[in-house]
């Protein structure tokens, strides 16, 4: 196994826009080797571009992204090589439509290791079994159900074991019952793989039940403008903004 | 019948007072905002908007837009609306669509001088090319990468796509090329009648097919098929964030999408371009034996000697070509469309639009440069 890099993220005074518009700026944050860490606020705040900055989908406009103390956006080469030891789990599932469950979450195998065939097929029904999907390998993504495919593009995320994992919205468009199945097994795979977590939504079940850091930011501030355990912030925010968020606007 | 449901008062000074009674729902007709639009024209000197609605009797959302078009216009000539004369449930619903819009609403835009609008077509213009020449040389580097066996390839992908831009066109195919051969037969033989040269038609038909008709009739199909069918693929891979999961993965879009497409094309298309010159030719030989009377084996004997290897050479060419120009169109819109349904048929329209305006270039310099080199 190659060595991989230290999977802590720093981000330092980032600032990102669309253009001449401005989305967030300042922002400077740090997560920590096995957080559950929650990016939250309101629709259009910036949170899903904040999440393309971390993961080498948009270059910020100022700042730095650090990973293990590496500057992500510096290198393309060191980029590529972080890249590798990152999982994401888009809120789409973002499954190729043209592969099988089984071969979505083999790509990243047969890319990266030397693995032979049936060692690859026995890690698939693993990391298919992880998210309680064992036998539908055969599976195209257009013949499951949508809670299905974010488990699939799930089993694909940790397909390389990496030691960060992204969640983009994972709860969206789940009901009840799956978006809180699908928290448990953030946690489950955060203990279980030891990987540091970065979530990405405003769902508030969500927050509360896998969170132990977090940012919120905010649309009209364009930054963040708080930071800490989301539970923390529920009891001892002193900015509206946070507590009215976090109580669905009913404080 | 509308016009009694609405009577203007003004014993007020500076004041319009809009008396409402009668059925305001839409199925029952409501007059028009306008009405009361044209008394603020009448009478400038109105600062203020009053309801009397004692008589009003049924109301719904057709009463509303009456009320939400006129506050607005009140708000435009600085009149004041007062709402205290209408229904409860009106004043509340009125109230929840304006704030709504007004958190809605998106800052316009200052309007832009002519000089302005040329500059940014300009930039953006200058970012499509530079966009291309990004993607041209992603494909460069791609096909580099593969040659050195570093570059993932599906084989069963690049089967799949080969097969869908080759089996499943020709029967299109025939069917055009066919009918471009009958259409050059029947025209050729209007003029060759006159001299008596009706046989001239074998080598109209033959050279006019191989040497660039039959390419192009391949081309301008595949790329309203094949070429839209890539754009439309690709783009919604990028709705579906397909295309992120790839880059995250450090796998180049270019690399694991547009070389199989691009190879399979470039393959295909000069053999897609042999196709249809045998089919058109065929399309010409049907008309000539079969319509003008001509002898089949002279027509045969008359093709044979007129379409020179040359000829053959140039078709395939142009086969080759169009390949590359229709799989970079719509990989090219594929890959860069936007993020929405609309943005799909953007890309598809784009790609289509693109690979037959390129299609035509391309055979007007192709020919340009065989007449210069007198091929």
């Amino acid at each position: 196994m190659e060595k991989k890099l230290l999977p802590v993220i720093e981000a330092r005074e980032l600032s990102l826009n669309y253009d001449d518009y401005m989305v967030m700026r300042g922002l400077n944050f740090r997560v920590n080797k096995g957080d559950i860490f929650i990016v939250m606020g309101g629709s259009g705040c910036g949170k899903s571009t904040l999440l393309k900055a971390l993961i080498g989908l948009k270059e910020p406009d100022a700042g730095k992204v650090l990973y293990g103390g590496k500057d992500f956006w510096a290198d393309l080469v060191l980029q590529n090589q972080i890249m590798r030891g990152i999982g994401v789990l888009y809120q789409s599932g973002a499954l190729w439509s043209s592969f099988t469950l089984g071969e979505n979450v083999a790509l990243p195998l047969q890319l990266y290791s030397n693995l032979s065939g049936s060692q690859i097929r026995e890690i698939v029904e693993l990391k298919l079994a992880l998210v309680g999907l064992s036998g539908y390998a055969d599976f195209y993504p257009a013949q499951i159900s949508g809670g299905m495919r974010k488990r699939a593009g799930l089993a694909r995320a940790i397909a390389l074991d990496p030691e960060i994992i992204f969640f983009d919205e994972p709860s969206a468009g789940l009901d009840p019952v799956s978006a809180r199945l699908l928290d448990e097994l953030i946690l489950q795979i955060r203990d279980v793989l030891g990987a540091t977590i970065v979530v990405v939504t405003h769902e508030l079940p969500s927050i509360f039940a896998v969170g132990n850091n977090s940012i919120f930011l905010d649309a009209e501030a364009k930054t963040m403008i708080a930071e800490g355990n989301p539970k923390d912030l529920l009891t001892h925010s002193s900015d509206p903004r946070v507590v009215r968020f976090l109580t669905r606007g009913e404080r | 019948m509308n016009t009694q449901k609405i009577s203007f008062d003004y014993s007020a000074p500076k004041t319009l007072l809009i008396k409402l009674s009668g059925d305001w729902r839409i199925s029952a007709g409501f007059p028009e905002a306008g009405q009361v639009v044209g008394q603020f024209d009448l009478h400038k000197e109105v600062t203020r908007l009053e309801f009397e609605a004692s008589r009003l009797e049924k109301w719904d959302s057709g009463f509303m837009s009456f009320l939400f078009h006129l506050s607005r216009e009140c708000e435009h000539r600085s009149i004041f609306f007062n709402r205290r004369g209408l229904p409860d449930g009106v004043r509340k619903l009125l109230d929840i669509a304006l704030k709504v819009a007004d958190a809605e609403t998106v800052l316009p835009r200052p309007s832009e001088s002519l000089l302005e609008r040329i500059g940014g077509k300009a930039i953006e213009v200058t970012g499509g090319i530079r966009f291309l020449l990004d993607f041209l040389g992603e494909i460069a580097v791609g096909f580099w990468r593969m040659l050195r066996g570093k570059s993932y390839f599906r084989r069963d992908e690049f089967f799949y796509i080969l097969q869908a831009c080759s089996v499943g066109a020709l029967p299109l195919v025939s069917l055009i090329s066919i009918l471009v051969g009958v259409i050059l037969a029947f025209i050729g033989a209007i003029q060759l009648q006159l001299f008596g040269a009706q046989i001239f038609i074998a080598d109209i038909v033959g050279i006019a097919m191989v040497r660039v008709m039959g390419a192009v009739m391949a081309g301008i199909l595949m790329a309203g098929r094949t070429g839209a069918s890539f754009a439309a693929e690709l783009g919604i891979m990028q709705v579906n964030e397909e295309i992120d999961a790839l880059k995250t993965l450090g796998i180049s879009p270019v690399e694991f999408l547009v070389i199989p497409r691009l190879l399979a094309l470039v393959v295909m298309m000069p053999l897609l371009t042999l196709y249809a010159d045998f089919m058109g030719i065929l399309g010409g030989f049907v008309v000539s034996a079969g319509v003008l009377g001509l002898n089949p084996t002279e027509y045969w004997n008359h093709t044979q000697s007129a379409v020179k290897i040359s000829n053959l050479w140039v078709g395939l060419i142009h086969g080759f070509v169009f390949g590359i120009i229709i799989a970079v169109a719509g990989c090219l819109r594929g890959i860069g469309c936007g993020r929405s349904a609309a943005a799909v048929g953007e890309a598809t329209t784009s790609a289509v639009v693109e690979a037959v305006t390129w299609i035509v270039i391309a055979t007007a310099i192709i020919t340009f440069i065989c007449q210069v080199l007198g091929v």
